[in-house]
């Protein structure tokens, strides 16, 4: 364990943009809630009837979890209720970032062989990620203590915020000692967040009618720490289970990383083919095998969260049923007039987020391989610049609308209201606005691409404003930078080939520059 | 002959770093090229502009005849190319990574692709995360000389290799070579590697071309270390041109002298009255060194002169 503190500093230092950024954005968002909450709702009977409304709304419950309650402090605590979420894949990153990345890139041998424990970057990297959520429930707890006048409850607030942090920090522990491959390690820690975010939907959802699967929420970590409710029915145990599970899984890491020697993965590379099909002789082919894993993990994934959305889009028709003034309620709120249709406009605005990030991360594979010298190979053949972009687009611009369909054919199958098409069509619609998203991060590969990383600011804006931008009221063109905000709503509004044709017009301008940019820059810039 | 590659005055800068400041290459069609520098110097630089990765930003350059820059994809037909850190991706095998690599060339000759395995005793069923150093860049170079291509363009190939297989290595090299039809550019530090297989070489530094020629011509230009115990007084040898370092005490003489100016140099010792010599014969080495030198100063001030304090 000597050189932990020699560890920390570098990572502060390495970090000290990133880390205070978040950790001010997510500590301080719920103060922000809160006080927009106040002044969307003068009276107390505009927030309560916004209360009694969105408790019993899946598709609110799917984001945000169960509401227990109607003070201010009760709707601002639901509704940051997807920041767990956000914390959760931050400390899993950057978990990940200080020990396996590192690992990987020869960096730990190099920190190995000065004076520092087997332990060290582990531990360090831990430490400093645990610290960090921990600030960050702190500063929840201080504003919101402030705001709500419930110091029990803020604490209660802080502490979920901080265990989501550690309990995933902890997860990307053990991921960081399966395999050999950064890239690896993050994904299986992202499909435990994912899994464990589908969980707690599950349950919840399941929790609003019949309650037959509502302990689906008891085994997600993320179920367990939206059951806290600091300001309504208070409860602590969830906060020691948080806590137990991420000592364990700390512990699981740290025996695992015992087990194996720096730079392997406990799962050992096997022998493979001594020479190459014959269908391995075209980019095209090359870029399927370094595709292949994403789109079938995306597919697979978006395809089990059309289960969930579908199998809910049955309850909030029970719940519309026994409910007559909610229809109302909703066409006031903005909504479309059917509630069925609202929800399943709405999913198909989050499905197409996700879709969004697929294609994002399949369009920097572009850079992963530039900055690793693969596009320097492969450049001094006889391919084209534009035949090697051209092979890895066709992933990040096909592969999402494959996922965007398996969603929809899914949800759309499973649900027992709504029309099989429109559900269908809703979520194909999204298309466009994943590819202007996709075609930010080919420009930026293109034009700057030491800046391509900034490409993930596109989609995290847009999960902002979809996240914030009614609540916070923000103004009509903040909301329309997110090409999401243009997609006609459907299944329910009126369909527009306007904005379809304009976002698909923009994704071709935008990524035809970016294109052009290629060809004329170094490689590798 | 003609020219495989020729460039005059290149010149590449990456934002207010000047990489390249007028550097001129010539490559006969054939021969094996040596291409040296210091760290730094800008071999990786000219290859990949040469390569058509990169734009130069002035000067001349064509390779096969044609741009490197407009044409890239036809040449890189008949060129194949082993970068100086060689990467593969993790999840394919080595046997997978130089057949693709070949195919995406144009093709690679599979019993010559077996032997070449064989040779440099690489197994091609490994995933490529899982090869050391020296084997990755043995994938490299078995995807590289198993095709039948013109120009061999190599940047330091054996920098991970142990001493066996850099032998391999030459072995394969002057095979390439007796056939007589194949260039091949060879970016290198190591001096042995270079006398065994270079016809030519090009010497540069920071971005300029500072010796080109045949080792022969280059052993030229370096200088002979000469100590004698004379007779006489050595008249006249201070002032004479090629005579550098001169120091006498009690009648022994030391200095270096190019070889253009040995033969008179050796004619005023002998005019003096020699009691004993001894001649230090020119190495690469020293002529490298010399070449490497970031400044530009004579011999006489480099840190050799201040050893032997005893002499004076
Ligand atoms: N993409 C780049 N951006 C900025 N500067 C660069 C870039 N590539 C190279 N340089 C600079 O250009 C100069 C020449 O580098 P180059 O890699 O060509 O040297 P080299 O002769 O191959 O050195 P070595 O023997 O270490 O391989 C160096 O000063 C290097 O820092
Ligand atoms: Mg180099």
């Amino acid at each position: 364990m000597t050189g932990v503190g020699k560890l920390i500093r570098l990572i502060l230092r390495r970090d000290r943009v990133i880390m205070p950024i978040w950790v001010l954005v997510f500590g301080l968002l719920p103060a922000g809630y809160y006080s927009s909450f106040q002044g969307l709702f003068p009276t107390d009977a505009e927030r309560i009837q916004y209360a009694t409304v969105s408790a019993d709304n899946a598709g609110f419950v799917a984001l945000y979890g169960l509401l227990k309650g109607d003070s201010f402090a009760v709707l601002t605590n639901w509704r940051a209720g997807f920041v767990p979420v956000m914390i959760g894949l931050v400390a899993l990153l950057t978990v990940i970032r200080h020990t396996r990345v590192d690992e990987e890139a020869g960096r730990t041998e190099l920190i190995g062989s000065t004076v520092t424990g087997r332990h060290a970057p582990l531990a360090a990297a831990l430490i400093t990620t645990v610290g960090a959520c921990t600030v960050l429930g702190l500063l929840t707890f201080a504003v919101m203590a402030g705001q709500s006048g419930s110091t029990s409850g803020s604490l209660a607030f802080g502490a979920e915020l901080a265990a989501s942090g550690w309990i995933f920090a902890a997860v990307a522990a053990i991921t960081a000692q399966l395999t050999s491959s950064a890239r690896a390690a993050r994904s299986i820690a992202i499909v435990a967040l994912g899994v464990s975010y589908a969980l707690r939907v599950g349950g919840d959802i399941s929790a609003l009618g019949t309650g037959g699967l509502s302990w689906l929420s008891w085994v997600s970590p993320l179920g367990w720490v939206t059951r806290i409710f600091p300001y309504g029915p208070l409860n602590w145990w969830p906060v020691v289970l948080s806590v137990l599970l991420s000592v364990v899984a700390v512990g699981v890491a740290v025996y695992l990383r015992g087990l194996r020697d720096l730079g392997d993965g406990l799962f050992a590379a096997r022998l493979g083919r001594a020479s190459a099909a014959a269908s391995l002789s075209t980019p095209l082919a090359l870029a399927w095998r370094l595709h292949r894993g994403l789109l079938v993990g995306w597919t697979v994934g978006l395809g089990l969260l059309g289960l969930i959305f579908g199998g809910v889009g049955g309850s909030v028709l029970d719940i519309a049923q026994d409910n007559k003034g909610l229809t109302d309620i909703f066409a006031r709120l903005g909504g479309s007039s059917q509630l069925v249709n609202s929800y399943f406009a709405g999913t198909a605005g989050i499905v197409g987020l996700i879709a969004a990030c697929y294609a994002v991360q399949a369009t920097l594979r572009l850079r992963d391989e530039e900055t690793t010298g693969h596009a320097e190979a492969v450049l001094a053949t006889s391919v084209s610049r534009f035949a090697w972009a051209g092979s890895h687009l066709l992933f990040s611009l096909l592969g999402p609308a494959l996922a965007l369909f398996a969603e929809g054919l899914v949800s759309g199958l499973v649900s027992t209201s709504g029309n099989f098409g429109d559900i269908l069509g809703g979520v194909l619609l999204q298309l466009p606005a994943v590819w202007v998203l996709a075609s930010v991060a080919v420009l930026l590969f293109g034009v700057l691409p030491r800046w391509s990383l900034v490409a993930w600011a596109a989609p995290a804006a847009c999960l902002l404003i979809l996240l914030v931008g009614e609540t916070l009221q923000l103004s009509q063109w903040l909301l329309d930078l997110s090409p999401f905000t243009h997609i006609p709503h459907l299944p329910g509004g009126d369909f527009s080939a306007t904005p379809v044709i304009t976002l698909i017009a923009v994704a071709v301008v935008v990524g035809a520059v970016g294109l052009v940019g290629l060809r004329r820059r170094n490689i590798p810039d | 002959m003609t020219e495989a590659i020729e460039a005059e005055g290149l010149i590449k800068r990456f934002g207010k770093v000047s990489a390249l400041d007028g550097l001129d290459l010539s490559v006969e069609t054939g021969e094996v090229h040596g291409f040296l520098g210091p760290n730094g110097a800008g071999k990786t630089t000219t290859i990949r502009i040469l390569l058509g990765l990169m734009r130069h930003d002035g000067g001349k350059v064509s390779l096969l005849g044609g741009d490197p820059w407009s044409s890239a994809t036809a040449l890189h037909r008949r060129l194949a190319y082993v970068p100086g850190d060689v990467t593969l991706w993790p999840n394919l095998t080595g046997g997978e990574v130089i057949d693709l690599l070949g195919r995406l060339r144009g093709g690679l000759d599979p019993s010559r692709k077996d032997e070449l395995l064989e040779r440099f005793q690489l197994d091609p069923r490994k995933k490529g995360r899982t090869y050391s150093k020296g084997n990755r860049q043995k994938v490299a170079l078995v995807a590289a000389l198993a095709s039948d291509v013109e120009l061999l363009v190599l940047d330091e190939p054996t920098s991970g290799l142990d001493p066996l297989m850099e032998e391999v290595f030459r072995e394969v090299i002057l095979q390439e070579k007796r056939r007589g039809d194949r260039t091949v550019l060879l970016s290198s530090h190591i001096l042995a590697e270079v006398e065994a297989l270079c016809d030519r070489l090009t010497i540069i530094r920071e971005g300029r071309t500072v010796e080109t020629g045949t080792l022969d011509q280059m052993r030229h230009l370096t200088r002979t270390s000469i100590q004698a115990e004379l007779t006489g007084p050595p008249d006249g040898l201070a002032t004479m041109a090629g005579v550098h370092d001169l120091r006498t005490d009690n009648g022994k003489v030391r200095f270096d002298v190019d070889t253009d100016a040995l033969e008179p140099a050796l004619q005023t010792l002998v005019k003096v009255g020699v009691r004993s010599l001894v001649s230090q014969p020119p190495s690469l080495e020293e002529l490298f060194l010399r070449q490497y030198q970031k400044d530009e100063l004579p011999k006489a001030e480099l840190p050799k002169a201040e050893l032997p304090k005893d002499v004076r």
